[in-house]
């Protein structure tokens, strides 16, 4: 199998999913690469089971107010799920879509929000929208359940505009205005007060007569809108499509300036942005449709390595490669945690616009973090995943230096590095000479190497970037 | 303005949760206090009182002598207009001096752009906690953040002293910096090489540490511990920032509370007396505070969130005493069943700022307040 066909696969893994296994590459590479497209878009597998994990973490169905708690049935479902893209769009529309425990306070809705992204994240959008417009804790985030015929609260209807399709720039205060009286009456039923150790689910209620009615005019459309309606006209909007072509693209393509720079700063590829917008006009906004037009377009296969990982990246793809914590033992909460101290807390994003990306997932703090993260599991050679590798180094028999850093490179992603970077590896190898396997010490000692050089590899620079 | 020969020092110590501002700074004497907290009040004959008006919490006795020294400032009714009764959300508003809109730089980032601007220390400010404080973030201001001190440093988890060697030394050749690098990659490879040398600065740390105060073995008193060994050191920090979680306490706070704060008063006594044993307390203050107090009412078994509440202030350069006015507990006075913030807390960051740390606040804080002169 050529090598650039499993380096394009392990990009497409990497950007699609949470990276791959070799031995999982080359079996996608040999059905190729636009049936792998497919499969992502309409994977097979069975989804992850809730109770696989609930049944050793009782504690954690409605979790009540822990940080981290939460989100290790989330973590849970992200290391051990077989459809990987449903997975990374549920991550993309909690990205987009971002609410938060600071303030909703209630794991079993965050969690019950995140299921939904996963229900319907690839489906149409404006149906997401609407299930979005009906979610309990996205309506407690934005004050919806105070939004009154009477006393009308514009937070929802403004964040649905500027944060989740339009963009600032788009429409008008008074647009705000119209819209948020349009969804006046869309609550929560009342439910008990919280209890000290317990918190009650919440319900969608609609309530009619604390529904305005009356004739609105939203972006140039008049008429007795209600909610729906208003999402009709945004999904409609040329922007809207700009907007969400340009999420996509900086989610899975390349990363963009921050969101709130949109306005004034053009896409670094306008055309790759426009290409998607039309996929999601022509497609009447099915997600699926625009994905799949990424992930063939030439622009997404060339953007090798060009986005810095987010902290869930981070985990959950040296947790997945290495293997070992598919079970939910004991410690899967810490583990849960560790995206957090990358600066990514899960279901806890800083605020209502998410987190913000690239570059700026780096301080001295971070870095460190994701280092030692790395290099503490890559070095564990006991684990699964770093066994097969080793597996894979020794079946080639003995390696010369150069060979030793290339099939290390090689196993670990493909990773592409600065010819003075490799060049610093292999004159680390080379202090120890060829990595041998003949007898038994040397093949100890040599196990001990690989698994030397993987943590070194993880520390490097370009190991930041997918 | 305060003066002392050797650069002045703050410490930073938030209690995270709501601490109750009622419970701890007690109106012993207002029958309101007993009326609003039938079943959370502190037994009267325990409270330790300070003068005819209030008493502190029977577990804080370390840190009342301390005000019995004059070396407490107490500063009452400490809050923000129209206050937020959700934890990160008043939380990032005390850390970033940002109530309104959405804050990304914190009061002490800025502080330590002030303090260093060339970054020639890149340990002048340090984060005691598995993730960086709001407070101490600014873009490409260094903040070495350290969870545990004697494990601090990258790759920690490679043992043998001569193999991590090799691999650091061969860490800092690939993150040298290089011609033609693009600026993410620039800074990737600052970022890389500034943690690496905070951690080298700070691993002398606990190597030159030597002394006879025994610290309590609670997770407070270890972080305060890890803050005297880095200041005694003499590695030139100005900014420590750690903090002790717990203080929510909705429900069962009789227990909950008292632990709490013998756990911090403990902690607070032992790094004092670790401090002045080294002759090295007299430029060190310390700051406590919490992002809101609590209901005034309890709920039967604990108090809920509220908006008004307390800090301390402590050290041998603070003018003790009590600094603002105890908000009233009357009905009409309340605001939605809370003590009514007296005193913006950006004030007290003001006094902090211009009258220790020598810079000027109002760009910082983003307006002016009203300082309390502790200093």
């Amino acid at each position: 199998m050529a090598h650039e066909d499993i380096a394009l696969m392990a990009h497409l893994m990497r950007r699609a999913g949470f990276g791959a296994s070799r031995e999982e590459l080359e079996a996608r590479a040999a059905k190729g690469y636009e049936a792998t497209v497919e499969e992502l878009l309409h994977p097979a597998a069975e989804p992850v089971d809730r109770y696989a994990f609930l049944r050793y973490h009782p504690g954690f169905w409605k979790p009540i107010t822990s940080p981290g708690m939460g989100s290790a049935a989330w973590f849970h479902t992200l290391l051990n799920t077989q459809r990987p893209l449903e997975e990374k769009m549920v991550l993309f529309w909690h990205q987009v879509f971002a609410t938060g425990q600071s303030k909703v306070d209630h794991w079993h809705e965050l969690i019950a929000q995140v299921d939904m992204f996963r229900e319907r994240g690839m489906g149409n959008y404006r149906d997401l929208l609407v299930e979005l417009a009906k979610n309990p804790a996205m309506i407690y985030w934005l004050d919806n359940c105070d939004n009154h015929s009477r006393a009308v609260n514009e937070n929802w209807g403004r964040e649905l505009l500027e944060l989740f399709s339009m963009g600032v720039g788009n429409y008008s205060e008074t647009d705000v205005r119209e819209a948020s009286r349009a969804f006046t009456g869309w609550t929560i039923a009342m439910a008990p007060p919280r209890g000290y150790y317990n918190r009650w689910d919440w319900e969608f209620e609609y309530i009619e007569e604390d529904h305005d009615d009356s004739e609105k005019t939203f972006l140039g459309h008049t008429g007795r809108f209600n909610g729906e309606d208003i999402i009709d006209i945004v999904c409609q909007q040329p922007a809207t499509a700009q907007f969400l072509a340009r999420h996509l693209y900086n989610f899975f393509v390349a990363d963009e300036v921050q969101v709130p720079a949109w306005q004034v700063t053009p896409p670094r590829d306008p055309e790759a942005v426009e290409t998607l917008a039309q996929a999601f006009t022509a497609s009447q906004y099915d997600i699926r449709s625009v994905l799949r037009v990424l992930f063939l377009s030439d622009f997404f296969k060339n953007a090798r390595f060009a986005r810095i990982k987010s902290p869930a990246e981070v985990v959950v793809g040296i947790l997945r490669l290495a293997g070992g914590a598919e079970f939910p033992a004991p410690g899967i909460g810490n583990l849960a945690k560790q995206p957090s101290y990358m600066g990514q807390d899960l279901l806890n994003p800083p605020s209502v616009e998410g987190w913000h990306t690239g570059s700026e997932w780096i301080n001295s703090g971070t870095l460190m973090k994701r280092i030692n993260f790395a290099a503490d599991v890559l070095g564990d050679i006991d684990r699964p995943g770093i066994r097969a590798m080793v597996e894979r180094i020794k079946a080639q028999g003995d390696l010369s230096p150069e060979a030793f850093v290339d099939r290390c490179l090689d196993l670990i992603g493909p990773l592409q590095v600065r010819p003075e970077t490799r060049q610093q590896l292999v004159d680390h190898a080379r202090e120890e000479g060829t990595l041998s396997w003949g007898v038994e010490q040397d093949a100890e000692i040599s196990r001990m190497r690989v698994g030397e050089m993987l943590q070194l590899i993880a520390s490097l620079r370009e190991f930041q970037y997918c | 303005m305060a003066t002392t020969e050797k650069a002045p020092v703050l410490v930073v110590l938030q209690l995270s949760g709501g601490n109750d501002y009622l419970n701890t700074v007690i109106p012993y004497n207002n029958p309101l206090y007993r009326d609003f907290r039938p079943i959370v009040g502190v037994p009267e004959g325990d409270i330790l009182q300070l003068d005819d008006e209030v008493g502190l919490h029977p577990s804080m006795g370390s840190i009342g002598a301390m005000y019995n020294q004059g070396k407490m400032a107490i500063i009452h009714g400490v809050g923000y207009p129209n206050s937020v009764r959700s934890h990160f959300r008043s939380m990032d508003i005390w850390h970033t001096c940002e109530p309104d809109t959405m804050g990304t730089e914190g009061w002490l980032g800025l502080a330590t752009r002030e303090l260093d601007p060339h970054q020639d220390n890149i340990v002048t400010a340090v984060s005691f906690g598995p993730s960086m404080f709001r407070a101490l973030v600014s873009p490409g201001v260094p903040v070495a953040c350290v969870d545990d001190l004697e494990t601090y440093g990258l790759l920690t988890s490679i043992a043998a002293q001569e193999k991590r060697a090799k691999i650091l030394n061969r860490f800092a050749q690939t993150y040298a910096p290089m011609v033609g690098t693009d600026s993410v990659m620039s800074y990737l490879g600052q970022t890389g090489l500034e943690a690496m040398q905070g951690a080298d600065i700070l691993k002398v740390a606990p190597e030159r540490y030597t002394s006879n105060v025994a610290y309590a073995d609670t997770t407070i008193a270890t972080k305060l511990k890890g803050i005297a060994q880095i200041h005694l050191a003499g590695l030139g920090s100005r900014i420590f920032y750690c903090d002790h979680n717990g203080f929510d306490t909705h429900a069962n706070q009789a227990a909950v509370h008292p632990i709490l704060w013998k756990d911090v008063s403990e902690a607070i006594e032992n790094f004092f007396d670790d401090l002045r044993e080294h002759d090295a307390a007299d430029h060190v203050i310390m700051l406590l505070f919490t992002e809101f107090g609590r209901r005034v009412r309890d709920n039967g078994s604990g108090t809920d969130h509220g908006a008004g509440g307390v800090a301390f202030v402590i050290g041998d350069a603070v003018k003790g005493g009590q600094y603002g006015e105890y908000p009233s507990l009357k009905p009409e006075d309340q605001t939605q069943g809370d003590l009514a913030p007296s005193l913006d807390f950006r004030g007290l960051y003001a006094t902090i700022l211009e009258d220790w740390l020598g810079v000027d606040a109002k760009p910082i804080v983003k307006g002016t307040f009203e300082k309390p002169n502790f200093l």
